[in-house]
């Protein structure tokens, strides 16, 4: 099938079929998923978790990835932060009148194989379309099931006082790439989105126990929305602006747009919380994997100034680093 | 460590060594001093920057920093953004602007923000983006031409770049606003209770240093022409501290490796060429003569509002707005009528809730204190 | 109302403008507002345009300004 989607391609009517049988479940066929039912079926023994986000990314694709890829890692990512395994995707698609199939087969590609970098079966989903001027493209909805790991107790609440922030890899990589790609930013140089699935480092920082508090994808409002929300649930952090892990790059692109590279979204970051005298090991787990080279302790938990996350500035001044308000736009003033 | 991490914590160790004398000779003074001392930072770029490297935390008790009317996009007046909305409502017609306007609401309460997904919004970095977009677009391409000496010549020069080229469908919604008289109207009033002026560094690479010699002499108020990075502020603090300590009344260039005595000449014939002073409104201080920029009449041909038939600029302020005076360093923001009152930073009334960094903004978020 | 960065000159181009670099990040912008513009220059650069040419290394100047002010 070439061409265009139409409104009759998510009227339920034969074309719509047959842009399900020929072009989208193709990609998905497989043991766990043998034929088109109208619902996907999996066997599950023990506790599971549930999650689900939406993507709706502008430009769809951007250097370094995407909405296909970032909807299937996002999601596991929310799932492997909370100790759960991902093991299966449901796959919504709302698409615009007049959206390539060829940028659909693309799209579809990268959902398959990031499911398979991921480890994740998609067995069900749904396409729906949209009159033209009502969609930006392609939206997609993945919702996610993991196995929970037994024994595993994740929460900010057990985040205690002296326990130390680790972040995982470089920073403001994905908005910025985003950002360049949609404003067609004339800053001439290829930054790309750090898209990744966060599952291993996980995985591998479960061995730490008890010693290991909680974790978080850093995803939209960068490293200081994460930052911002783990204190709001009781502790105060005191972070260092050197430690967090930038590559130069990004941090002159960030300079370059008047933006603050913690502010900016990632989708390969993960921020961890571990007890004092686990950090080393932690460090270590996390370096032995490619994702987290560059991982580094970034902070500490206090117990004074609750719920406000204060940095210390390269030149030794203190200040709040704020919950980031809003868009990201470049500036000039 | 890779090499450039290598340098980078040199460098970073460095600036640390380096700010250790300069905050020193800052405490000796202010200690000498002995009372409160009032800087104004004029540019918002400053009141940024010394924000993010948490400068305050650093500084003494008895020195405070007042941030002044220097960003552009705070001091422009509601009504210009309704204009601007309105021209979007003109079929075929696209709106090109810095990323900096988007956010602001105009006196409807609305920004450019809703208009973002609409294909007709396009957000630029830089002017020279202009001739190209307007050869690609079919119907009008009106350009927000808002910022101070440092951005309009910039602006001009694509603008003139266009009109050689025989673009004829980009046109400038001019809004620009001049540094100097916005200074001078400050001070006109006796109550202006600012000691020294941080100057900016950047509009100054301009404009040189005459347009601020009204600061020197008796009666006058010290300044220093000041660059952006930590040292550079500890800098052009430290320059105006020793002019209060000596009672010296100078301008004073503490970022000398950037601004010239003459700044740059060939920028400002550029801008002048394009450009002429008119008066100006400014939200939140009303008309101040001879401070902004309007299109020259050989260029009118550019001009949006004559064009498409803009309503004159109008301020929206309720009555009670403490701006002016929180601006001269009058007024505190807390005790201004409207400070949370009608007034914050989701739905600011004039210029210092309006900038994120504002004094009422960052008096608003965190009581202004350090941590 | 004055973001500006430092970028070093790698290369002039055609219609005034040249290729400008700082660590990692290479872009092109207008050099038609400033005098000269030689490779190795280092330029202030603020919405795509040049605005002034950096006259000594960061650096020195600055040491040497620091110490004035300072007596050291």
């Amino acid at each position: 099938m070439s061409g265009r989607i139409t409104l009759e391609h998510g009227s339920g009517g034969a074309l719509a079929r047959e842009l399900t049988e020929q072009v989208i479940y193709p990609y998905f066929q497989s043991q766990d998923y043998p034929e088109l039912v109208d619902a996907g079926s999996f066997s599950l023994a023990g506790p599971a978790l549930l999650t689900t986000d939406s993507y709706v990314v502008d430009p769809p694709f951007f250097p370094g990835g995407d909405i296909g890829r970032l909807a299937v890692f996002g999601t596991c990512n929310d799932l492997a932060v909370c100790g759960a395994v991902p093991l299966v995707l449901t796959l919504a698609l709302v698409l615009e009148e007049g959206f390539p199939i060829a940028d659909l087969h693309r799209v579809l590609h990268s959902v398959r194989s990031a499911a398979d970098e991921a480890g994740v079966r998609v067995i069900t989903g749904d396409t729906k379309v949209v009159p033209a001027g009502k969609g930006g493209g392609i939206y997609i909805n993945t919702a996610g099931v993991g196995r929970a790991t037994p024994g595993l107790e994740l929460s900010p609440a057990r985040i205690r006082a002296g326990d130390r922030v680790l972040v995982s890899a470089p920073v403001g990589s994905h908005g910025l790439a985003v950002l360049a790609a949609r404003e067609s930013l004339a800053i001439g140089t290829t930054l790309l989105s750090d898209c990744a699935n966060l599952h291993p480092l996980c995985a591998g920082l479960a061995e730490l126990g008890p010693a290991l508090r909680c974790m978080r994808d850093a995803t939209r409002g960068g490293v200081a929305a994460v930052l911002n929300e783990l204190a709001s649930t009781g502790m105060g952090m005191e972070v260092l602006e050197d430690a967090f892990p930038i590559r130069p790059l990004v941090a002159a692109a960030a300079n370059l747009l008047g933006l603050n590279p913690l502010e900016i979204a990632n989708e390969g970051v993960l921020v961890a919380v571990v007890a004092a005298g686990a950090e080393a090991q932690a460090l270590r787990i996390l370096r032995g994997h490619p994702l987290g080279r560059e991982a580094r302790g970034v902070g500490t938990a206090v117990a004074d100034r609750r719920g406000k996350v204060v940095l210390e500035t390269t030149i030794g001044g203190r200040r709040y680093l704020d919950m980031p308000r809003g868009l990201l736009l470049p500036r000039i003033c | 460590m890779s090499p450039e991490a290598a340098r980078a914590n040199a460098a970073r160790a460095d600036a640390r060594r380096q700010a250790a004398p300069l905050l020193e000779e800052i405490r000796k003074l202010c200690d000498a001093l002995g009372r409160e001392v009032r800087l104004m930072e004029v540019c918002g770029t400053h009141t940024v920057s010394i924000r993010r490297a948490g400068l305050r935390s650093l500084l003494p008790a008895n020195l405070h920093l007042i941030s002044g009317p220097g960003c552009p996009v705070c001091v422009t007046p509601a009504g210009y953004i309704d204009a601007a909305l309105s021209l979007l409502d003109q079929p075929g017609l696209h709106l090109a602007t810095f990323g900096d306007m988007v956010k602001v609401p105009g006196a409807s309460g609305r920004s450019l923000v809703g208009r973002l997904g609409s294909g007709r919004l396009r957000i630029l970095y830089s002017p020279a983006e202009l001739p190209e977009l307007a050869r690609r677009t079919e119907g009008p391409v009106v350009f927000l031409g808002v910022g101070f000496e440092t951005t309009t010549p910039t602006v001009a020069a694509a603008f003139l770049q266009a009109a050689r080229s025989g673009i004829r469908n980009l046109f400038l919604y001019p809004a620009f606003k001049t540094v100097p008289p916005a200074l001078r109207a400050l001070l006109a009033s006796p109550a202006c209770a600012v000691d020294a002026f941080l100057l900016p560094g950047h509009v100054s690479a301009i404009l040189g240093l005459e347009p601020y010699r009204f600061l020197e002499g008796p009666g006058g108020t010290p300044g220093a022409v000041t660059g952006f990075e930590p040292l550079d502020l500890l800098a052009g603090i430290l320059s105006v501290l020793r002019q209060l300590a000596a009672g010296r009344r100078q301008v004073d260039n503490a970022y000398p490796r950037v601004v010239r005595p003459d700044g740059n000449p060939k920028a400002r014939q550029v801008m002048e060429e394009l450009l002429e002073p008119a008066d100006a409104l400014w939200r939140g201080l009303g008309e101040i003569p001879a401070s902004g920029m309007v299109l020259r009449q050989e260029y009118r041909f550019l001009d949006a509002e004559e064009r498409f038939g803009l309503p004159p600029l109008w301020n929206a302020e309720p009555p009670g707005c403490g701006c002016a005076r929180v601006l001269q360093g009058i007024l505190e923001p807390e005790r201004c009528p409207l400070f949370g009152r009608g007034c914050t930073p989701e739905a600011p009334v004039g210029p210092c809730m309006v900038s994120t960094e504002g004094s009422c903004a960052a008096a608003y978020r965190y009581g202004g204190a350090a941590p | 109302m004055c973001l500006a960065i430092p970028m070093r000159v790698t290369e002039l181009l055609p219609d005034g403008k040249a290729r400008v670099r700082q660590d990692d990040l290479e872009t092109v912008v207008d050099v038609s507002l400033v005098e000269r513009a030689d490779v190795g220059d280092f330029l202030i650069i603020h919405a795509g345009y040049a605005i002034e040419v950096l006259e000594t290394e960061d650096a020195e100047e600055r040491i040497r300004l620091f110490g004035e002010m300072t007596g050291r």
